[in-house]
């Protein structure tokens, strides 16, 4: 099997992120960055599938400037085969834009799966993977959290609200990963070594217009500092004052 | 003046709540112009058109055919980007939904445009649309700008509540496009939770457990807690997901179900920055844990520092009690 998998290099969630001055993008001094935590599950994904299969490939594709080598290069000492760089001054916040530009790469590829993270941990949009596999014109599943194939087919497992649909696809095909469908490995010291010879064939990246922009970003308003009413149960007829007097939601 | 096209969202022959809320907000944008809504199911689905007249719907399109008694992805991008682009509309909504999310980026596709996903709020400004969405883990609020006819937006379940508008509307009918039945990807099995239990998305209270709770059994005390509201649909942690004491669709944060009840109330539940994603929106939060350092308090409007098997059933009994005085 011919895997594909589509990685966005973000930065860690666990800071306080500040607004860069232009006050549309956040300021990057002293981010960490690393693979987008569905981007990550979707990797292993595709690595534990070819090795059960004992055949097939599984390539990298992430669209950025320069430093998306970086992610990329993690993707390989994992054990992916090869990556794909399309190259662009920068990410658009339109993901249209930017599925344009994955679909013109995935089109040649020969791909029998072609997989994304559920959403990016930055945009938190989830359109890039169905936008492109649109353009691509072959079967999506979004948000699997199970994924398995036989015979030419695929059978995906998606949560939904207050239950969950298994559905039947035909391949080739794409699908988003959703939690729990594996964690990433670390990269052991032989796949970092081994990483830094396999092929990053590096491309301008074909992005199409960009319609969607960021006018302003803020943070939220903060919420009001917490409140300790009480300690133990003794505590509990005076929440309940509050929630019904107080808060009104009772 | 704007007609808005509305995708009204239906689940097992019942259309579901969110489609009052997108119905909402299209007639909040229309200035004058009509709100159209598509409704598509199996035969039988326009008995319930009526209802999405009430919510401001002019014209209800009902499209039946027994391949569409379950979600069918591409058979309902192609039924709703095709009305779009006939009916010249200046916007098409959904709920970002299961449904909403799997949806609206294949309309946007077929349609050649971009859209906005999971948004707060949307409005229109000359021939752009402008929406909020929050980024980077829920820690930042964004402002976009849509400059594409039609926007194509999907809505946050809960942010717009829905508000009924007097008023008849018609209901037409409208032919599948193509065989839904020969769709490439089909929902062969429907797996429903409980369905006395409200969903995390509908439930205007979440009492949601962690690892304080310290095994599944105890989730009974949450369970217990959530039936005393009446109203409360029951949330978890990841830490208690992946010990496998709730399934992962009750997982509320970072990479789980983002949310935002009237209330929340964490039982044992730290608070960690990846849960805090799912639920800082919240409108009051309460939170019971036996550490005062718990990072929950500083953002707990009423927090009680205690032991959850001591705290929790003296509530349950409590909220009873003021749930029956009324
Ligand atoms: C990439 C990434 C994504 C993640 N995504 C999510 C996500 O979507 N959702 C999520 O929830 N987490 C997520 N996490 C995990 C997150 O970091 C925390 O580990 C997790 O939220 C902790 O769950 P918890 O509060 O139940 O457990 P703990 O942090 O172990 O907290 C348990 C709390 O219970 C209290 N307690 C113990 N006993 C009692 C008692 N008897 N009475 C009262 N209080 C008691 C303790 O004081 C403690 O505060 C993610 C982590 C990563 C790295
Ligand atoms: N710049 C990018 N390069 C490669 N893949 C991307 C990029 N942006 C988004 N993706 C893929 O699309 C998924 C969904 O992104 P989004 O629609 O932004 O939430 C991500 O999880 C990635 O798999």
């Amino acid at each position: 099997m011919k895997i594909a998998v589509c990685i966005k290099r973000v930065p860690e969630m666990d800071v306080k992120f500040r607004i860069a001055p232009s006050g549309v993008a956040v300021d990057e001094t002293g981010l960490k960055f690393d693979m987008s935590d569905f981007d990550g599950y979707a990797v292993e994904f595709a690595l534990q599938t070819t090795e059960r299969l004992g055949t097939g490939e599984v390539v990298v594709i992430s669209l950025g400037p320069d430093v998306v080598q970086e992610t990329l290069r993690k993707a390989l000492s994992m054990g992916v085969a090869r990556a794909v760089h399309l190259k662009a001054d920068s990410v658009p916040a339109d993901g249209f834009a930017i599925a344009q530009a994955l679909a013109a790469e995935l089109k040649e590829g020969g791909y029998d799966l072609i997989l994304f993270g559920k959403h990016a941990a930055d945009t938190a949009s989830g359109t890039v993977g169905l936008m492109a596999a649109e353009l691509l014109g072959i079967p999506m599943v979004q948000a699997c959290t199970k994924l398995s194939f036989a015979d030419g087919k695929g059978t995906a497992r998606r949560e939904v609200e207050g239950g969950a649909e298994i559905v039947a696809f035909a391949l080739p095909a794409a699908a988003s990963i959703d939690e729990g469908i594996a964690r990433p490995r670390y990269p052991s010291l032989k796949g970092i070594m081994a990483a830094k010879k396999k092929p990053m064939d590096v491309k301008p990246a074909q992005l199409g217009a960009a319609r969607l922009t960021i006018m302003k970003l803020a943070l939220p308003p903060e919420r009001q500092a917490g409140r300790i009413i009480g300690e133990g149960a003794a505590t509990v007829p005076e929440l309940v004052r509050l929630l019904r007097d107080e808060a009104k939601v009772l | 003046m704007a007609n808005i096209l509305v995708f009204a969202e239906s689940r097992g022959g019942s259309v579901r709540k969110v489609a009052f809320e997108v119905l909402t907000a299209a007639r909040s944008v229309a200035a004058g112009g009509e709100v159209h809504a598509i409704l598509a199911g199996a035969p039988g689905i326009a008995a319930q058109a009526s209802s999405l007249s009430k919510f401001g719907a002019v014209a209800v399109l009902v499209t039946e055919h027994p391949s569409l008694s379950a979600y069918n992805a591409e058979s309902l991008a192609a039924l709703v980007s095709d009305r779009a682009k006939s009916g010249g509309y200046r916007a098409v909504l959904f709920s970002a939904s299961a449904q909403g999310k799997d949806l609206a980026p294949r309309v946007a596709a077929r349609l050649g445009v971009p859209m906005a996903a999971d948004s707060l709020s949307v409005a229109f400004d000359g021939d752009a649309t402008v929406v909020t969405h929050y980024v980077y883990a829920g820690k930042i609020i964004a402002t976009l700008r849509l400059a594409a006819i039609p926007a194509v937006v999907a809505l946050r379940p809960g942010a717009i509540a829905a508000v009924e508008s007097s008023g008849a509307g018609r209901i037409e009918s409208i032919p599948p496009v193509g065989d839904p039945s020969t769709s490439r990807v089909q929902v062969t099995e429907s797996i429903r939770g409980d369905s006395r239990k409200l969903d995390l998305s509908d439930a205007p209270v979440i009492v949601s457990g962690g690892r304080g709770l310290k095994a599944a059994e105890h989730f009974k005390l949450v369970e217990d807690l959530a039936a005393a509201f009446g109203n409360a649909a029951v949330g978890a942690t990841r830490a208690v997901t992946d010990e496998g004491w709730r399934p992962h669709s009750d997982q509320i944060g970072q990479t789980g179900r983002q949310v935002s009840p009237d209330l929340y109330v964490a039982v044992g539940i730290s608070g960690a920055i990846q849960h805090l994603a799912g639920m800082r929106t919240s409108r009051t939060i309460v939170a019971i844990n036996k550490d005062k350092d718990a990072p929950i308090f500083k953002i707990a409007d009423y927090g009680i520092v205690g032991d959850v098997f001591e705290v929790v059933p003296a509530l349950t009994a409590a909220i009873k009690e003021a749930k029956a005085k009324g």
